[in-house]
């Protein structure tokens, strides 16, 4: 035994297996940033370079809440496995490109200390922080939260020969306008208002006001845009093309199941067109706001949502309908934020009553 | 047969693709290691009951010889695997931790062999006499359970046997000594598949193989040509392929409850290694003193399949091939999945050792785990339904009570959960902890 010692070292013993999958979190992580990538690269083609100063902002809120919180009770500081990253991009992607600096940092500052942290840190927060930070966005400061730029009104680097001239020129290239500067714009140049509303917004108030026609008109015309990412909207949400190009990524790289995603926009699809009865309706109804990246990116986080298989398509299904009657019959016109919120509050009861009967025993039982 | 050469149709649901990892030793042929000066034989080599000692130091033994009887109905006697004098009967170190008595026997050089009394014409021996045979010759579940393989071929009353299982899948990364069998040994196997069948009673035979091993398929398939009661079955390459429920279901759809055996729905599965041995037994009278191992691992000079002598230390074995480079961080007795990593390399190769794994430090994963992120990988994983990252958290929580009702005795340890996790908790570690705190819990009620 003694001579054993000397020429090997103290061997690691440690209960089975001896070897583990590649993937972790940082890398699970990292992979989801690469996701987001394309949604935010057209974020920023479509609204402008405030767009990344958007999220950036958004990003640094987070880091800083994460750090910070975690300084605070003395515990390993863990903003480099990249969930507050993830977190701050996520939040940055459903608001406008409108929102003021300091909302943007305190939004996603907030949310991930009390959405997060609160709850002792990544793998605990019973609901998504980004769209609790979305959320408490909204109810403090609703206008600046809904105040869409007309994408048609900024010169992009690519439009500025496609009449230009209906344009705010060099908006695009600044990325720290704020909205006083637009009316200034506005009034010098006598132009309209850049902001306007969003489709879904626009076609809500259509149906409201009975012009069922229109409507259809209006959901068919601006199919292709809301699938390219050509309207107003949040920063990442409104590309499906990008968002479903991220959401293939994810697929391929085994962080996503369909369960929770072809659910959610079935029962979106299926519900909607036989409620309006009008493909183009529904279709748009899944272009259009937040379904994709809701679906693809917020309903599949992980933490918020069910373990077992039946309760992630109990999960997808149940925001789905949500969605469906908030879009149809709610106040407001988007739903996707409210839908997985609460949904996330229902995943410990989804899962306790959805756990697998054991191997072999369904049978014995019967 | 018309099975062969398909696909199982069935599939258990769950399971893991960890890197097959086999390379190095899956084309070596199986090499002969010269028997070594001394041994170390244990008196627990299986699950059951330990051997009483029937030798006395310094006796004369020979090869063969009985030096441990069973020490009840589950239990198997352990013969001597060199000649040579009974130095001593003391505590060793033994691979699943801990001591346990063994038989120290300094070999005589001459490897002399007691007089093996084969039966030439097994075909007329009566059910019952085979498995005395199987019995006397010592022979446990080789796969690594080492469960006593007369016990399992005894059907309690009223339950009856209608097919044999062989299991050549070898699902564990790494491991290649079944492979090595079914390519150089088929017809040992199928003869011993004859006579696990006579003796159960069972009108049909399956030998399953993972279709990562297409020569151990092919001569087997050869062999079984004329013999329709017998399939050989490729099996789709998934771990854990070669665990005893999963290989049912694979290969018969058959679902074996939990608190149930194979034996209520009628099957009976062995190692294909096992089934080469009973054929020994039978035929050549040859007790279970030896085998075939896998040495492997990116830290060991010389991979290889060696035939061991039960006893050899693993220190013996590992310089036999050549010594480490580079130096191991861990070395597993067994394969990566379900093996047991060992502080000491002065323990035993046991008849249940299907490999020595040796990686190097590299290799072993040490990060610090963090919390379940729920990704739910792990219970798509588990082969066993259950849902492995609640169960977890239930245990961190030292909440056994739930653990049970979560079905913690259910889990048949297979790592899955554990491989997947990005968040590298050590599910597995917390339900063998759990199990053991439960059934003390229980020992104690008892009284």
């Amino acid at each position: 035994m003694a001579d054993n010692k000397e020429n090997i070292p103290e061997l690691i013993v440690s209960a089975n297996p001896h070897i583990r999958h590649m993937d972790s979190v940082p890398r699970i992580m990292s992979d989801v940033l690469v996701a987001l990538f394309p949604a935010f690269i057209a974020g920023i083609y479509f609204f402008g370079l405030r767009a990344f100063s958007v999220t950036l902002i958004c990003v640094l809120g987070a880091v800083c809440g994460e750090a910070l919180v975690q300084y605070l009770r003395k515990v390993p500081i863990t903003i480099n496995d990249g969930s507050a990253i993830v977190m701050g991009v996520l939040m940055a992607f459903c608001c406008p490109v409108t929102l003021p600096f300091w909302m943007a940092f305190l939004g996603s500052f907030l949310a991930i200390i009390i959405a997060k942290q609160a709850f002792g840190g990544l793998g605990n927060n019973p609901f998504n922080p980004a769209h609790i930070g979305r959320a408490f966005l909204l109810a403090s400061w609703p206008v600046a939260m809904t105040t869409w730029v007309l994408v048609s009104k900024i010169a992009t680097p690519l439009s500025y020969d496609l009449g230009g001239k209906a344009r705010v020129m060099g908006l695009w290239w600044n990325p720290f306008w704020s909205m006083a500067d637009i009316d200034k714009i506005c009034t010098q140049s006598n132009l309209d208002a850049i902001t306007g509303a969003t489709p879904l917004a626009h076609i809500k108030s259509l149906v409201a006001s009975g012009n069922m026609e229109a409507a259809f008109i209006f959901a068919k015309e601006s199919l292709f845009g809301c699938f390219i990412g050509n309207v107003g909207g949040s920063i990442g949400e409104t590309s499906a093309l990008a968002l479903l190009l991220g959401a293939v990524y994810l697929f391929s790289r085994g962080h996503i199941s369909w369960r929770i995603p072809v659910p959610m926009i079935t029962v979106v699809f299926v519900l909607t067109l036989l409620w309006t009865g009008s493909i183009s309706i529904a279709l748009f109804n899944l272009v259009a706001g937040g379904l994709m990246i809701g679906a693809f990116f917020m309903a599949t986080d992980m933490v918020t949502t069910p373990v077992t298989g039946t309760g992630r398509i109990i999960f997808g299904a149940g925001c789905g309908l949500i969605i469906f009657c908030i879009r149809q019959f709610g106040a407001y016109p988007e739903g996707v934020c409210y839908s997985i919120l609460l949904m996330n509050a229902a995943t410990p009861i989804i899962d306790h009553y959805t756990l697998p009967a054991i191997f072999g025993a369904v049978k014995t039982n019967a | 047969m018309s099975l062969s050469g398909s696909l199982n149709v069935y599939e258990f649901e769950g399971g893991v693709h960890p890197p097959h990892s086999k390379k190095s030793t899956e084309a070596s042929s199986i090499e002969v290691m010269p028997p070594p000066k001394t041994v170390v034989i244990p008196l627990q080599q299986h699950i059951g009951a330990p051997c009483k000692v029937c030798v006395k130091v310094k006796d004369e033994v020979k090869r063969g010889q009985v030096i441990g009887t069973a020490g009840g109905f589950v239990s198997a006697p352990v013969h001597s695997s060199i000649s040579g004098k009974v130095k001593k009967v003391e505590l060793r170190p033994h691979i699943a931790g801990g001591e346990v008595m063994a038989v120290v026997i300094e070999s005589d050089g001459k490897d002399e062999a007691v007089d093996f009394n084969g039966v030439k014409d097994y075909k007329s021996l009566s059910p019952q006499k085979l498995r005395e045979i199987v019995m006397k010759a010592g022979i446990v579940g080789m796969g690594g359970a080492a469960f006593p393989t007369h016990v399992k071929i005894t059907p309690p009353p009223g339950e009856k046997c209608d097919v044999v299982i062989l299991n050549g899948a070898e699902c564990e990364p790494y491991l290649t000594s079944d492979h090595r069998v079914m390519v150089e040994h088929g017809d040992d196997i199928i003869a011993g598949l004859e006579i696990l069948m006579q003796v159960l009673e069972a009108e049909k035979g399956i030998i399953g193989i993972e279709d990562n091993k297409p020569d151990a398929i092919k001569v087997l398939s050869e062999l079984v040509e004329d013999k329709p009661s017998i399939t050989v079955l490729p099996l789709k390459v998934k771990y854990p392929q070669g665990a005893e429920l999963q290989l049912i279901k694979a290969a018969l759809n058959r679902e074996v409850g939990p608190g149930k055996l194979p034996i209520h729905e009628g099957v009976v599965v062995q190692n294909v290694g096992t089934a080469a041995a009973i054929f020994d037994a039978v035929k050549n009278g040859k007790p279970l003193y030896e085998r075939v191992v896998t040495i492997t691992g990116n830290s060991i000079a010389e991979p290889k399949n060696l035939l061991i002598r039960v006893g050899t230390s693993f220190k013996d074995v590992l310089e036999y091939c050549g010594g480490f480079y580079p130096p191991p961080g861990k070395i597993i007795s067994g394969g990566p999945m379900m093996g047991t990593a060992i502080k000491n390399l002065e323990v035993s190769v046991i008849k249940a050792t299907s490999g020595i794994l040796c990686l190097s430090e590299s290799f072993v994963d040490s990060d610090p785990y963090s919390n379940c992120i729920k990704c739910a990988r792990c219970v798509d994983a588990c082969p066993m339904f259950i849902v492995p990252s609640i169960l977890g958290n239930t245990i961190e929580f030292m909440n056994y009570e739930k653990a049970e009702a979560l079905h913690v005795m259910d889990c048949k340890e297979c790592g899955c959960c554990t491989f997947v996790c990005p968040a590298k908790r050590p599910l597995v570690h917390w339900f063998k902890f759990a199990k053991a705190k439960i059934v003390a819990a229980k020992r104690k009620k008892k009284g």
